[in-house]
């Protein structure tokens, strides 16, 4: 059922982008999303598209994990273009049938929404694949710090999103199990009406959230036993390093944004 | 009701690009009122074996025949609910599936799922309970209540109160203390003996499997290596060790006397009785031999 999710996975390697700091990679992916938007003619999406590609090709990860990573959204991704094509009116009408609006404008912004729709998935896709999820909440936790001014619990945050991270598969080999476990006294998950449906999820929620209980008990006295007592005076095993190559990618990006300003019209 | 795998493989998410086998070539039958046991290394594959035992998993390749249901990998999920039936499965730390109010709700549920009514699901958990060695006293409480190994019990209530012809057990006794251990593999063996239920045992311990079984099937990196006897493949205890397995510690001993005194046994012993009768003439040679 998740086997298929490419979404969210790490895959090992040691390529330029596997080697950068979590921290420029992070950045680079939010910056990117955010002037993706600048982007308004063919120039500027082509100028985004060489980006991602550069960046894909420097991962050294096969592009059928991209590729991959777009198939579950692909219906939605097809339902705003098509919506975009059929309501967008325009100066060039092809085809008018009361409120439906066939225009050059409008297939034009169709393939716009596409490409940023691909871009995107294939940039927040490159950020997972190639970042340990460790190392991404190692840089989280970087870059929230200025917001400890405002009282906010960093440390806190960071931990509880390492731990969440760290359980994520183990949760869901345990939900697998106590499905199998129920499927075999004759639980039918996915049939019947909606009702019947979620009658059915009832034994399988009941031990997961019991076994997450016990599980959060046993954890947490392990943690105090092992010397555990909150953020202050915590030293780090895994240190950040920002090294020549982050500054160069931020550079890069720089460039990008400025590319896009002189180009978009 | 027989089980057969006929050239069964299986891949985990075929055809992505994190595809991995975990089963190939896999030819094996387990008889109608046989004690069959599966042992293998960690990672070799019996976990995933024993989930095609009642059709959780469908093989990408070869067939299963189950009793007269035959699954290949094109089988629909619909219609299986008789022969999950038929095949019950205990899995690994089973106490992790109860979820009902009370015990005697969480035993009636499997009935339940089977037609069962309201009054015939608390009929067979008040017929259930003592069975797994506890009194009608549990029948209220909440099953969050009770101890691990009490749990322990209620949850194999609850698989043996659909009446499968199969019970499928994954180390059911892992974690238990060696009494609680040895009470629930008893009832397992009685079950087997006296209502002639076939029972697939998948375990680490081998003083279970030469205690119980009669019929073993020894995996290794997703394929059967070995299957027969469990006498004669405790036989050959060096290769069982190359395999990363053990031997019953009656046959370990048996060895030693064997190496170490030139001795050899008429039979090779399996379990603390067999080793007690063998070793009689053993040490009244000695005796003799002192005098």
């Amino acid at each position: 059922m998740m086997d298929k999710l490419i979404f969210g996975r790490y895959i090992p390697g040691d390529s330029f982008v596997h080697r950068l700091d979590p921290r420029a990679k992070l950045l680079g992916a939010i910056f990117y999303i955010v002037i993706i938007f600048l982007a308004n003619n063919w120039a500027t999406y082509a100028v985004l598209a060489l980006f991602a590609f550069t960046a894909i090709y420097l991962s050294g990860i096969n592009r059928r994990f991209f590729f991959n990573g777009i198939r579950p959204l692909i219906w939605l991704i097809l339902f705003t273009v098509v919506l975009q094509v059929l309501f967008t009116s325009g100066e060039t009408v092809y085809l008018s049938l009361g409120p439906i609006v066939i225009s050059q404008e409008g297939i034009i912004n169709g393939i716009f929404i596409f490409v940023r729709f691909v871009l995107i998935i294939f940039m927040s896709t490159l950020l997972t694949l190639t970042t340990m999820p460790l190392s991404l909440t190692d840089a989280i936790e970087y870059l929230l710090r200025p917001f400890k001014l405002v009282k906010l619990p960093v440390h806190e945050i960071a931990l509880m999103l390492s731990i969440a991270l760290r359980f994520v598969p183990t949760l869901m080999d345990e939900t697998e199990k106590i499905m199998n476990a129920q499927r075999a006294r004759g639980v039918d998950f996915g049939e019947g009406s909606v009702f019947q449906q979620m009658k059915a999820i009832v034994p399988l929620l009941i031990p997961l959230f019991v076994s997450s209980f016990n599980r959060a008990e046993e954890l947490a006295t392990a943690m105090e036993a092992r010397g555990y007592q909150g953020g202050e005076g915590r030293s780090k095993y895994r240190v950040l390093h920002w090294g020549r190559n982050d500054t160069l990618v931020m550079v890069a990006f720089a460039v990008l944004a400025a590319a896009l300003f002189f180009l978009r019209t | 009701m027989d089980i057969v795998f006929d050239k069964v493989g299986y891949t985990y998410q075929k055809g992505t690009p994190f595809q991995s086998r975990a089963l190939y070539d896999i030819d094996l039958m387990i008889k109608e009122g046989s004690y069959t046991a599966i042992v293998g290394h960690t990672g070799s594959g019996k976990s995933t074996l024993l989930q095609h035992l009642n059709a959780l998993r469908k093989p990408t390749e070869g067939t299963v025949t189950i009793g007269d249901r035959v699954i290949t990998s094109e089988t629909e999920n619909k219609n299986l609910k008789g022969l999950r039936k038929k095949v019950g499965i205990v899995f690994q730390f089973p106490e992790s599936q109860l979820f009902d109010e009370t015990v005697a709700k969480d035993i009636a549920f499997g009935p339940k799922n089977f037609g069962a009514s309201e009054e015939e699901g608390r009929e067979i958990a008040e017929r259930m309970l003592p069975l797994v060695g506890l009194d009608e006293s549990f029948l209220e409480t909440s099953p969050f209540d009770l101890s691990g190994g009490q749990m322990r019990r209620v949850a194999i209530a609850g698989v043996l109160a659909m009446k499968p012809d199969v019970l499928v057990l994954d180390e059911p006794t892992a974690g238990l203390d060696p009494k609680g251990r040895r009470e629930i593999m008893d009832m397992f063996y009685r079950l087997h003996k006296e209502q002639g239920l076939t029972i697939v045992l998948v375990t680490h311990q081998m003083d279970d499997v030469a205690y119980y079984a009669d019929h073993m099937i020894v995996l290794e990196k997703g394929t059967v290596m070995k299957e027969g006897d469990p006498r004669e493949i405790f036989r050959d205890a060096d290769w069982l060790k190359s395999k990363q397995l053990g031997v019953p510690s009656a046959v370990e001993f048996a060895n030693q006397i064997q190496k170490q005194f030139g001795w050899s046994f008429s039979t090779l012993p399996l379990t603390t009785d067999e080793l007690a009768r063998e070793m009689k003439p053993f040490l009244l040679q000695k005796e003799a031999e002192r005098q």
